[in-house]
């Protein structure tokens, strides 16, 4: 048993794998290089992410499992819950050592959790699909920021590149901080200079255009004007809402009053 | 200028927010040209409305001016309610606007029928056609056809949009004849029969030539209006079985009237009847993805569906000899039909088993609900619970748990319910 380190990719996880079948030597932890404490128990291996490693084990795998499983192998990456990196190991472990295919052995937990956390992954990309908000920018940038419970602007950024084409837009995820921009050529991460909350702050509200406030608040006109107060039913609006993604939605913040001329 | 345009909005959304149906899923249009949106499969809903229902689409009315008189509307002729008209452009930047900021899936567009029916379609059919040719937006388009329009706008029409409606609304042929005496049924069944005919055309021309037009491509739906008239539940799922299959219909829409008229023609109610909608289309879904018959879902001695439990629930308190199922060896179509299993569920389990015999525990941990379910199944014969109680207990107990002391209490309340339905 061993503690190993790695450099928080995914190919380093990979490449743990792959030291570990190599040295036959099972981790009790993975753990991130800059967050480890070396353990007085066992030994603590700390493995350099290797391009030629990862790729045996990747192949080992597309083998073993359809590509809807190596995806929520990914997700379950990116979902950075406590104990990702040793669900992750566990499940590759049974995949390598199953000659069948485990990945619909729901009575093996690992199998189960991962489908969890894809799942709970999913959820929360739907989400943000459904809730990010955009807004215009005097010089024509669509403009929205997310802090998503999960990782997930990766798994968003194609949805949107196939729905905005033909306009900029930057998605900035505010918690992790760092967004998307499409160009109307491809997409770049990107780590803004300056804050982008600052940005959208009152101080500096000449960034958007001037059409901004008069969209934003036609959104808030028909949302108010689309309810059927006789069929009020909180409970199930908030199910379908919960309250912490309110700060994304225009309709559910202050009504704008326009000047009328 | 802006203070008009939101005047308008309002008064326009407010007229369209009775129609229900809000899907804008079932798309097919890829975003190819580089243009605006992208309406492939699943339909998002961007919000919801405080009562719970989904905003996925800008829906709202061209005009709410109309010269026909339905008793159930708010926008008939003899209603004393503000009037407005958008232009056509007024609604393509409205659309387009709002898909932008990512707000919407696109536009549900109605029309009260100011003139005659040809002047109103074809003015639907303009703003769909600008929104395709001049804005490039590949976003969802549901048109509503203007009753009596005639055939060769609504195949303009079906070019552009992505699904088409035709409503209903009531029933029978004479609820209709009561409360919307300028309709009736042939006059709405017509061009719901040549819709399904233009489908299957494309269709077939789709197969021929792979750059033939495309139809309609999310399909046809339509509404029916729950209880402004007297029709019984069976009425009503036979008639929604009829449109499945007579003119492959997507979707039925039920929409639970809401007293917003004191039209005399009308029923006096005080609130929509929610729960009998609910259980219609619990009704609907199993007829559709569970592969219930509508026989055996309600028929002549059974015409209502029960208030207090959900249809599939029903169908097993009368069917007691078909239960339990054991999980490890039922068809998957008998799994799907023990109360409390889903489609998900179901299938889990029929993947699941094929590497373990499953017990009770591994249902739990796989996330199956247990709560009802566990009265219908066996796990390698195990039984969970005594199977023998009556139907009339097993659905006490499922009601109000297993020590059900305040039963009777709610007993009362539920028929409370029922009589509001
Ligand atoms: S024709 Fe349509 S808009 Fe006009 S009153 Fe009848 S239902 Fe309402």
């Amino acid at each position: 048993m061993g503690l190993y380190t790695y450099d928080g990719t995914f190919e380093g996880l990979l490449t743990v794998v792959f030291e570990a079948y190599e040295r036959k030597t099972w981790p009790h932890t993975i753990e991130q290089e800059h967050l480890a404490q070396p353990s007085m128990f066992g030994q603590n291996i700390a493995v350099t992410t290797d391009e030629e490693k990862v790729s045996r084990v990747w192949k080992g795998l597309q083998k073993k499992l359809s590509v809807g499983a190596l995806k929520a192998l990914y997700h379950t990456y990116l979902w950075e819950q406590p104990g990702f990196e040793m669900l992750l190991f566990d499940y590759m472990k049974l995949a390598i050592d199953s000659k069948e295919c485990i990945e619909d052995n729901y009575a093996a937990s690992c199998v189960l959790r991962v489908q969890q956390a894809a799942k709970q992954m999913f959820r929360e990309k739907h989400r943000m699909e459904a809730f990010v908000r955009f807004q215009k920018t005097a010089d024509d940038l669509y403009y929205a920021t997310i802090s998503p419970d999960f990782n997930v602007l990766p798994l968003i950024i194609q949805h949107f590149e196939k729905r905005y084409a033909d306009q900029r837009w930057v998605i900035y995820d505010t918690q992790r901080k760092y967004g998307a921009f499409y160009d109307l050529n491809a997409v770049t991460l990107v780590n803004l200079e300056s804050q982008p909350d600052k940005r959208t702050s009152s101080a500096a509200n000449n960034i958007f255009s001037e059409e901004e406030d008069k969209y934003k608040q036609l959104w808030q006109v028909y949302f108010d004007h689309v309810n059927i107060p006789e069929r009020k039913n909180p409970k199930l609006h908030l199910r379908h809402i919960p309250k912490r993604y309110w700060k994304y939605l225009s309709e559910k913040q202050p009504r704008l009053q326009l000047e009328t001329k | 200028m802006e203070s008009r345009i939101t005047e308008k909005l309002k008064i326009l959304a407010d007229a369209a927010k009775y129609d229900v149906s809000c899907s804008s899923s079932g798309g097919k249009r890829k975003n190819e040209n580089k243009g605006l949106g992208n309406a492939e499969g699943m339909g998002i809903c961007h919000s919801y409305t405080e009562d719970g229902r989904c905003v996925s689409l800008l829906k709202i009315l061209l005009t709410n001016h109309c010269i026909f008189d339905c008793a159930y509307c708010v926008t008939r002729k003899s209603n004393d309610v503000k009037r407005a008209a958008f232009t056509v452009q007024e609604v393509v930047d409205l659309t387009v606007n709002f898909y932008r900021r990512n707000y919407i899936e696109g536009l549900f567009l109605s029309s009260g029928i100011f003139k005659n029916a040809d002047y109103t379609m074809e003015r639907l059919v303009r703003v769909a056609k600008k929104l395709r040719q001049e804005e490039k937006f590949n976003g969802y388009i549901h048109l509503k056809t203007i009753p009596g329009a005639s055939d060769e706008l609504i195949k303009e029409a079906g070019l552009y949009a992505d699904r088409l409606s035709v409503n209903i609304e009531l029933p029978s042929e004479m609820s209709l004849q009561q409360l919307a005496p300028e309709k009736n049924y042939s006059e709405i069944l017509l061009p719901m029969g040549s819709i399904k005919d233009q489908l299957i055309l494309a269709k077939e021309e789709k197969q021929l030539f792979k750059s033939a037009p495309a139809f309609a491509p999310a399909g046809q739906s339509t509404q029916l209006i729950v209880g402004a008239s007297a029709e019984n539940d069976h009425q009503i799922l036979q008639l929604s079985n009829q449109l499945y299959k007579d003119y492959s219909l997507k979707r039925v829409y039920y929409s639970g009237y809401v007293p917003i008229s004191s039209d005399n023609r009308l029923p006096i109610i005080t609130e929509p009847p929610i729960i009998r909608e609910n259980r219609i289309y619990q009704a609907d879904w199993l007829m559709r993805f569970y592969g219930f018959n509508v026989q055996e879902i309600v028929d002549e001695q059974n015409p209502h569906l029960d208030l207090d439990i959900d249809p599939k629930l029903g169908w097993a308190l009368r069917n007691r000899h078909m239960f339990p199922v054991e999980i490890n060896t039922a068809d998957y179509e008998m799994i799907l039909r023990v109360p409390g299993i889903g489609v998900k569920s179901a299938k889990k389990i029929v993947s699941a088993r094929r590497f373990t015999p499953l017990n009770f525990d591994n249902l739990r941990q796989m996330g199956v609900v247990l709560k009802r379910a566990k009265y219908f199944i066996t796990c390698q014969t195990k039984t969970m619970y005594r199977q023998d109680f009556d139907s009339q207990t097993l659905k006490r107990r499922i009601l109000f748990g297993d020590g059900s002391v305040r039963s009777s209490l709610l007993t009362q309340q539920l028929d409370l319910f029922k009589q509001v339905g």
